[in-house]
């Protein structure tokens, strides 16, 4: 793989025949001798280790004894090697392993309710005829440019007057009444060839057998791409769970690292280590998923 | 950006015409449409027009009524002098400082690094993927770490400084102009990915034989790239800016985390003093007319934006 064309899951965007970069291996050979191709490396190494180098900073800083982690900033090696830090999280005040918890069931949960509820529109918005589609699709559109500063204060009393505050549920089902999983599938489903369908229809199929035997399963790409992007975005959300929930035990690890933050103000290897802890499976997710959620971001500018 | 034929009529064959069949039609598409539709009505339609209504009250859920003011929390914005009219400026300042200060560079890097990568050259998934990296960690991560790399006593990056033999004090976290340069340098390597991976596939998608046709012409690769790159990369280059602008406009967790909105509250941003105003002072309606301000500036940038862009390429 010498090349770096991107194939697009989301074929919905037309990419032009032969766009991708053909390799030709003369050319190539001869260019790479050229200086300026080392220093295309040099830069790109160089941009490389400046992201690399303060995560893996961070992860080793873990290690380090309390001491070690305010008092040797400059070496990253951690002499001796510790677990203190995780010791400390885990049987101190924070329940850290809770907060780790309520982000897994609170994320899965959001994740489960975008990939039902977004499938089945994005079906109707795709593939059926109905009053108002134009309306309803037009304001679906709309709300993905508008700030989410506008929904903090009135859902914040919606969610209260549910009975929400401080649970699961506030965390949980207003993030995914958001609008972009449905458009996400919806630009997928009108990409998809529709003369299975037809043959299925011909053969006396109804919506709802088209839907989940034959629109899901060619979408499966899609549907994992969706899951994984919902994943991470709920995840990794902040400012929401800051203010929604409150009790020590209720807390995600977005909030809860804010908190550790106040609680161990100068004790930095213990807060760095539960930014590991926060990180971790957001990492193994990355790592198996790289290339789905890369080229989903990419896709979203060429399509626009 | 919505696509275009995809709202062409895609009528199946076998429906019938007439009443019957056209309200059947119509029931199956909303009973597929209704889960999302619910949840859309009560946590996105509503709140938006909620906040409306909220914003024309004072609204302080610990009182037994919120009396109805008007506009008066607006025109409280807009008088100087008012309660809420210095802080809300002061924290619009912070937001607008800090986006000009980052769209730029949030810009032209991630560019720059996309035109690299865009050469042929061996490992560039690689690249990729690790420039990415940083962007799928959450706000609260990349705020608490930096927090410390950057704390100007027991921060790692002072004492890097100091050990090369440069100033080892410098005041990242609590002083100006330093706390803007930690907040934008911190955006820029949590994000940059992020735009480096769309303008990427935006160069990928600008035809070949368009750089043929200039190298032809006797285009050195400066020439190709004001000539034949940023023209052709000009849709993509479009959203990317009106996304970047958002996102900025938008700052939070890296004020409330790495600067606390300090010194002082220099680095406090609209969304920090919309939040705490609201959420935390009940202070409500003040905080929707808030919000609701802020979007009207955000959507006239956008606009504008827009306009220009589309200006330049006629």
């Amino acid at each position: 793989m010498t090349t770096n064309s991107l194939s697009r899951p989301t074929s919905s965007s037309a990419e032009p025949p032969g766009s991708g970069s053909r390799r030709r291996p003369a050319t190539a050979m001869r260019r790479r001798t050229r200086p300026g191709r080392i220093a295309v490396y040099v830069v790109l190494a160089i941009t490389a280790l400046i992201i690399v180098v303060p995560l893996a900073w961070i992860f080793l800083t873990s290690f380090k004894t309390d001491f070690a982690a305010i008092n040797a900033p400059g070496s990253p090696w951690p002499k001796p090697f510790v677990f203190d830090a995780y010791h400390t999280l885990s049987s101190g005040q924070q329940p850290i392993f809770r907060w780790f918890l309520n982000s897994l069931a609170a994320a899965s949960l959001q994740t489960l309710i975008i990939l039902v509820t977004a499938s089945m529109g994005a079906y109707a918005l795709a593939r059926m005829e109905f009053r108002g589609k134009r309306i309803v699709f037009g304001v679906i559109v709309a709300t993905l440019l508008v700030p989410p500063v506008i929904f903090l204060i009135p859902n914040y009393l919606i969610v209260q007057n549910l009975g929400w505050l401080d649970t699961l549920w506030a965390v949980s089902v207003p993030g995914a009444a958001g609008a972009f999983g449905i458009f996400f599938l919806r630009q997928f489903f009108v990409g998809l060839p529709t003369e299975i369908e037809e043959a299925a229809r011909i053969d006396g199929a109804g919506d709802i057998r088209i839907f989940l035997q034959i629109v899901l399963p060619l979408s499966r790409p899609a549907i994992a791409t969706l899951a994984v992007l919902s994943f991470l975005a709920n995840w990794n959300d902040f400012l929401w769970p800051v203010y929604v929930l409150l009790s020590p035990d209720k807390l995600t690890l977005q909030p809860g690292l804010s908190v550790l933050q106040g609680a161990y103000s100068t004790h930095f290897g213990i807060v760095m280590a539960g930014a590991v802890i926060a990180s971790i499976p957001v990492l193994i997710i990355f790592t198996l998923a790289q290339r789905q959620i890369v080229d989903s971001v990419a896709s979203s500018g060429v399509k626009g | 950006m919505v696509a275009n034929s995809a709202l062409a009529p895609l009528v199946p064959r076998g429906t019938r015409p007439g009443g019957r069949g056209v309200h059947r039609k119509n029931a199956t598409a909303y009973l597929f449409l209704a889960p999302f539709l619910i949840l859309f009505c009560v946590f996105v339609l509503a709140p938006a027009v909620y906040g409306l209504w909220i914003s024309l009250h004072i609204w302080n859920p610990l009182l037994p009524n919120q009396p109805f003011v008007g506009l008066e929390n607006y025109t409280q914005l807009f008088t100087p002098g008012s309660l809420t009219s210095g802080d809300f400026w002061e924290s619009m300042r912070a937001t607008g400082i800090f986006t000009v200060a980052s769209v730029p560079f949030l810009l032209v890097i991630p560019l720059l690094i996309a035109v690299l990568l865009n050469q042929k050259i061996r490992g560039g998934t690689v690249f990729r993927a690790i420039f990415f990296a940083p962007y799928v960690l959450g706000v609260a991560v990349i705020g608490v770490i930096w927090r410390y790399l950057l704390d100007p006593q027991l921060g790692v990056v002072n004492h890097l400084l100091g050990l090369f033999g440069l100033t080892s004090d410098v005041p990242w976290t609590v002083d100006v102009p330093w706390v803007w340069i930690s907040l934008v340098a911190v955006t820029i390597w949590w994000t940059l990915g992020f735009n480096t991976v769309i303008l990427l596939a935006g160069l990928q998608g600008i035809n070949k034989e368009l750089y043929d046709a200039a190298s032809v012409d006797g285009a050195g690769a400066m020439r190709k790239f004001f000539s034949v790159t940023l023209p052709g990369l000009r849709p993509v280059l479009s959203f990317v800016t009106t996304v970047t602008i958002l996102a900025s406009a938008n700052m939070f967790g890296q004020s409330y985390l790495i600067t606390h909105g300090g010194p002082g509250h220099a680095t406090r941003t609209a969304i920090m003093y919309i939040a705490d105003e609201g959420l935390s002072q009940n202070q409500m309606g003040a905080a929707s007319a808030m919000s609701y301000v802020l979007f009207a500036l955000l959507a006239v940038v956008s606009l504008v934006n827009f306009r220009l862009q589309r200006d330049k390429s006629e």
